[in-house]
């Protein structure tokens, strides 16, 4: 049993069923993302756990007391907004307090944990002025501490980066990083951004229609995807999935693909037990760090293999270029290193990873391992 | 540019400016000019207006049709002056003003922030309510009152106004709390705050700008409404309005024209007030969540 515990736990809507079945056991300290496009469910699912939204069915439960009927003031849980939610009639202090104040702290207490809270926020100089005259790394900050200060059991956070711009963004997500660390608390997270869910979580979600596609930690999220939606979501850019075919030659089993000027591309699969699978279709996926320039290839692998295919585009990144070309009539994506001279039109050694491939079945899309 | 500092769109010449300005004063003066009247009247003796001339100036100024108009008067049978009259327009239309926003402010509160199943059909009846002509409520309205034992009593014309009050009143901040934002509401829940609370901390302190609408929109119609009072109210809960139409229409004795324009302009004063007070907030008001929630 976990710290927070969903168990079975569905939401309808009427007849129409938006999450499914859903079972989750949080550890303390755990930092849970939930990733997902829009309408994929986790904001729903994280109003449930808030008791913002009933439970059709099933069980949500914090330190094993069911929570279903519990009013959202008495889950002792706190809340990020996604538009901060600051109430705009009180000031920083006031905002922060309120929630203490509701809950029949003494005024002395509250002004104590206010200062508490604004220091390690470095918000002490803001106490006195309203939200509307902050900015929103501001904002964000107040919000944060609103929900810090009532040293909750569980903290809930509705893409509360999703409003800043993209440099700030970077920051706070560094600095709740940092304050998941310090503090150890419980915190469930919601995000559409891929790149947040994977730096800042101990574990991932990734939803998708009402169901959790995976859960995992970041690592088997991102290296070991269980379907293609996973696969797919997950990663920037994303992993590349092209058709091939497995064939097996000198006993080794090998994935067959053509290339753009119809010649067929063979990479070996390091999984003996592919060799079943002779002659079945096939999705392969494969990330662009695992496509490399020959001298850019991870040398820890036993599994570089080469293929040569014509360059369609480069973009050069700054810090990478990343190789634009075809492999089973599906556009690729390379990641070289920046100072490869390569351009459109050559044909060019492309070095790739298949220690890091993976399989899928194009009915399924699940992996086929 | 040449022009000068001009901040408007459009720039306008010398001619135009002077057309337009001509039209904006001759309006100016065809609107202001039934006030002057009263005014200029109610300060003359009535020989004075007898003897002709209703726009020249009081050859001597007296402020004896004032004070006749608010405590002498003969109005129905008794020489009481409006006084009575005036209180029982302040005593009616206070309460019925105050309570019809208090209840519009929890109604928009409820039907945007708690919904619930059939909330839409629910205000769709109230909306309706809005414009149900007055002469089709008076009958059932004057049985209800029969029956509440509010017939013919202040009491009685303060539930009239409100029943009908709500309505509008629901209007306004229905609309204005649909551009509330409910994250912080939800905020305010897990912060621990109930039902009354959230209203009082969150929405209340915002809602001014609607408030002043709304006070402002209801004192106008409560004060200024006729029919109600000549239907629902005996002579000692008539509303200034019917008093003023008692004082007017009285058929005896010699019609004392300065003191039915110093009567008159008593019956204005208080909505004229409201909207000096707050006729800024108004147009404020209205133009709240037209550009930005």
């Amino acid at each position: 049993m976990g710290f927070l515990d969903i168990k079975n736990a569905t939401k309808s809507y009427g007849s129409l069923q938006v999450l499914h079945e859903t079972n989750i056991a949080v550890e303390e300290g755990e930092f849970l993302v939930l990733v997902g496009p829009s309408g994929c469910g986790k904001s729903t699912l994280l109003n449930m756990i808030a008791g913002l939204e009933e439970v059709t069915s099933g069980e949500i439960a914090i330190r094993g007391n069911r929570m279903n009927e519990v009013r959202p003031a008495e889950r002792n849980i706190a809340m990020v907004f996604q538009s901060y939610a600051l109430y705009p009639n009180m000031n920083v202090a006031q905002n922060i307090a309120f929630g203490l104040e509701m809950h029949g702290v003494p005024k002395p207490k509250r002004e104590e944990a206010v200062r508490d809270v604004a220091e390690l926020l470095q918000i002490t100089k803001l106490l006195d002025r309203k939200p509307g005259q902050l900015s929103g790394g501001q904002r964000q900050r107040v919000a944060m501490g609103r929900a810090l200060v009532r040293d909750p059991d569980v903290f809930l956070f509705d893409e509360p980066l999703s409003n800043l711009d993209a440099k700030l963004r970077v920051d706070m997500r560094t600095e709740i990083k940092k304050l998941h660390q310090k503090l150890g608390t419980t915190i469930v997270y919601v995000t559409h951004d891929q790149i947040e869910a994977l730096t800042l979580s101990t574990r991932i979600a990734v939803m998708f229609g009402g169901y959790v596609q995976q859960l995992g930690t970041p690592k088997e999220i991102y290296d070991d995807p269980a379907n293609m939606f996973v696969a797919g979501f997950m990663g920037s850019p994303s992993m590349n999935l092209f058709p091939a075919k497995i064939a097996v030659a000198n006993g080794v089993p090998q994935a067959e693909f053509t290339l753009v000027d119809g010649k067929t591309g063979a990479l070996p699969l390091p999984n003996p037990a592919m060799a079943e699978h002779d002659g079945r279709s096939v999705i392969l996926g494969i990330r662009p760090e695992a496509i490399t320039d020959l001298d850019g290839a991870d040398r820890n692998s036993k599994a570089i293999h080469q293929v040569e295919a014509r360059v369609e585009v480069t973009e050069p990144a700054g810090s990478d270029t990343f190789v634009v070309s075809e492999f089973g009539s599906k556009e690729i994506t390379g990641r070289f290193r920046a100072d490869v001279v390569v351009k459109p039109g050559d044909i060019f050694p492309f070095a790739i990873n298949m220690d890091k491939a993976v399989l899928f079945d194009p009915e399924t899309e699940n992996r086929i391992r | 540019m040449a022009g000068g500092a001009s901040d408007t769109v459009v720039r306008t010449g010398r001619v135009s400016r002077f057309v337009i300005y001509t039209v904006l004063i001759v309006f100016c003066i065809y609107y202001l000019l039934p006030l002057y009247v009263m005014v200029v009247n109610s300060l003359k003796p009535l020989d004075e207006i007898r003897g002709g001339g209703m726009l020249s100036l009081p050859q001597t100024w007296t402020l004896a049709p004032w004070g006749s108009a608010w405590s002498t008067a003969q109005i129905g049978i008794e020489a009481t002056g409006l006084r009575p009259y005036f209180m029982n327009s302040i005593l009616m239309v206070v309460p019925a003003v105050a309570i019809s926003t208090i209840l519009g402010a929890l109604n928009g509160y409820v039907l945007t922030k708690w919904r619930f199943r059939g909330d839409t059909i629910i205000f769709g009846l109230m909306l309706f309510g809005c414009f149900i002509p007055f002469q089709m409520v008076l009958i059932p309205m004057a049985r209800m009152l029969g029956l509440m034992g509010l017939a013919g009593t202040v009491p009685g014309l303060i539930f009239v106004h409100l029943v009908y009050g709500i309505g509008f009143s629901t209007l306004y901040f229905r609309n204005y709390y649909a551009q509330f934002p409910t994250e912080l509401v939800r905020a305010a829940m897990i912060d621990g705050a109930g039902f009354f609370k959230i209203f009082q901390r969150i929405m209340l302190p915002s809602s001014g700008p609607i408030a002043v609408v709304c006070i402002i929109w209801q004192f106008t119609n409560i004060w200024n409404d006729f029919l109600f009072g000549a239907s629902f109210a005996d002579f000692d809960s008539q509303p200034m309005t019917v008093a003023l139409n008692n004082l007017v229409s009285s058929s005896t004795g010699v019609k004392e024209y300065n003191v039915h324009f110093a009567g008159a302009i008593m019956a204005a004063l208080p909505t004229l007030l409201v909207y000096i007070v707050a006729g800024r907030f108004f147009v404020r008001g209205l133009m709240a969540g037209s550009v930005k929630g």
